[in-house]
């Protein structure tokens, strides 16, 4: 067999559509992992260990666990499906905006991970000298704190969205398997065992293979290139 | 006249910062303490970046914090300058000096980016990156753009602590240049007895969180309990005085102050510009008839007994204040001040033997 045969007979679509499902997953990470991770590296709280117990969940917990409870919690009778139906006519189980939901749930500690350990490197120095110049921390934060933390940055977006283009259980428990909709490549992979054709699950996931590669080699090279700086 | 008034209460662990302060906001004011003495902590509350509870501070007629109020650091018009210079690594050094510019309102900036890069002389770096900068330059940066907020108040912490004398006899004129050109008052810590006598006007000092003596710095360094409060450092008046005179014949320079005159080594300074001298209070020895045309003391002042110092029993001297048109400190033994029998408003002549010239790191003894 020939190469071109080969991708003659992959189905573009499942691949598309993870790289939607990563790209929206790690839009909204950095929008709400930016804040929590801010807050965990500022606060002295007590219940800061708390709240860095709950992002780490998804790395332990095995995801038909997580991808059980928000089957439920998506659904039609769930908290979040319910009130989601009321408006629109349908929950979010088994929806691409459900997959996306969980994705984010599911990916939250690849992005507020590094993110914490970046502003915690910062410290309070530049934030505070921003101020002493008269900049609003707001303002502190998006034109000393982001550019500071531009490693962080980096590799939360490509972790996050790596991420969530491998995984497989939430996604299955959560989204079913509809072409078009929530089928994913993970997803088209183990179809395409079930039912024998090997060759197409090899070349997706060869590529699957190969992306993530390339994508932890950009991440360590990251981090070796963008030292980080103290003057 | 503007005032700079602040009272700050703080409690850690082990160490209690208990500060009352009345001070013009003109000039230089020195915090002078030993580490640990809460200097770093004051300084923090007089910028803002503490809250000290129930604390209280205002400055020209302008209240930022009372009971009602608290004015955020962004809000209050500071520039804060620390030991370690604190530029930002991702910005060039033009890009560092406007940063606290371009967040000053036009009608509020007394400033212009070019006038600082002029006076601390830094236009060749520019378009550098901080890290490429020496020790030394990065300070200078990190004054500029602190002046280039057009502050109100200048708070500087240690900011030569980290830099070799070289250095700072490179960067203390720049700081001495800030007051004179841009008239902007500025609070600055340290523990270095050099840096103090060049810069200060008035003196404020800390020992374990409360303030052992403030004022103008030629009283507080007069004053018998200076020993108490600084310890064993050099001590001794510091003197303004005006050149007067320059003597061809023998090499001298006369210094005048309150009717009366000193001689020093020629120093390259035209008749009638002011000189600060510092005579350290062991270098003053005291008689009580006038020794004239028989001795080889050159300086020789007429003086009253104004204090006498705390008599240690187990020391072996004694600091005596006098009243010499200006007030100067004498350190004798404690058997000299039997033989003399000195009672406050005696008069004596004090004679200096060696006096300290305090202008831009150039010194000279003097017998």
């Amino acid at each position: 067999m020939n190469e071109k045969m080969d991708f003659s007979l992959i189905d573009a679509e499942p691949i598309w559509l993870s790289l939607q499902l990563a790209g929206a997953t790690v839009v909204i990470l950095l929008a709400l992992g930016t804040p929590i991770a801010w807050w965990l590296a500022q606060t002295r709280s007590r219940s800061r260990v708390v709240v860095e117990a709950v992002v780490a969940l998804p790395l332990v917990l095995p995801p038909t666990v997580l991808g059980f409870y928000m089957l439920i919690l998506l659904g039609p009778h769930g908290w979040v499906g319910g009130p989601v139906q009321a408006l629109t006519g349908s929950a979010l189980s088994f929806s691409f905006a459900g997959l996306v939901f969980a994705s984010t749930l599911y990916s939250l500690p690849f992005v507020v991970q590094p993110l914490h350990s970046a502003f915690e490197s910062i410290g309070k120095v530049p934030m505070e000298t921003a101020q002493s110049l008269g900049a609003s921390r707001l303002d502190a934060f998006f034109s000393v704190i982001c550019p500071l933390a531009r490693r962080g940055y980096l590799t939360a977006v490509v972790l996050g969205f790596a991420h969530t283009l491998g995984e497989f259980g939430v996604v299955l428990m959560v989204g079913g398997n509809i072409p078009g909709k929530t089928k994913v490549i993970s997803i088209e992979i183990y179809d395409r065992v079930e039912v024998l054709e090997y060759t197409q699950a090899h070349i997706l996931s060869v590529g699957l293979l190969i992306f993530s590669f390339l994508v932890l080699v950009m991440v360590y090279s990251i981090n070796r290139r963008l030292p980080v700086q103290v003057t | 006249m503007d005032l700079l008034e602040a009272k700050f209460k703080m409690n850690y662990p082990g160490f209690n910062l208990d500060v009352e302060l009345n001070l013009p906001a003109r000039g230089v004011t020195v915090v002078f303490g030993p580490s640990g003495s809460g200097k770093t902590t004051l300084l923090r509350c007089l910028s803002g970046l503490e809250k000290a509870p129930s604390g209280y501070m205002k400055i020209a007629g302008q209240v930022w914090q009372d009971k009602e109020r608290f004015i955020p650091i962004q809000e209050r018009k500071i520039g804060l300058v620390f030991q370690e210079s604190r530029l930002f690594p991702h910005l060039s050094i033009q890009d560092n000096l406007l940063y606290g510019f371009q967040r000053t309102l036009p009608a509020e900036r007394n400033l212009q980016l070019n006038e600082v890069v002029q006076v601390l002389d830094i236009k060749a770096l520019l378009q550098r990156r901080p890290e490429k900068l020496s020790g030394g330059e990065r300070q200078r940066v990190a004054i500029g753009r602190a002046l280039l907020t057009s502050p109100k108040l200048l708070l500087m912490d240690e900011p030569l602590a980290s830099l070799d004398t070289q250095l700072k006899a490179e960067i203390i004129p720049f700081i001495k240049r800030i007051e004179d050109e841009f008239k902007t008052p500025i609070v600055y810590v340290t523990h270095s007895m050099n840096e103090v006598l060049q810069l200060v006007d008035t003196m404020v000092i800390l020992k374990s969180g409360k303030v052992a003596n403030c004022g103008p710095v030629e009283t507080v360094f007069s004053d018998v309990r200076l020993r108490e409060a600084m310890g064993d450092e050099q001590l001794g008046a510091v003197l303004e005085t005006s050149v007067s005179e320059h003597d061809e014949e023998f090499g001298l320079t006369r210094l005048d102050f309150m009717g009366q005159a000193l001689h020093v080594p020629k120093q390259n300074i035209p008749v009638g510009q002011n000189l600060r001298v510092h005579i350290h209070s062991k270098d003053v020895s005291l008689s009580m008839a006038s020794p004239q045309g028989a001795t080889s003391v050159l300086n020789i002042l007429q003086a009253k007994v104004k204090k006498i110092g705390v008599l240690d029993p187990k020391g072996y001297s004694v600091d005596i204040e006098l009243d010499a048109g200006r007030p100067i400190l004498a350190t004798i033994t404690r058997k000299s001040l039997a033989n003399l029998n000195l009672k406050p408003g005696q008069p004596v002549f004090a004679n200096i033997k060696a006096i300290k010239m305090i202008h831009d790191q150039s010194d000279a003894g003097f017998n």
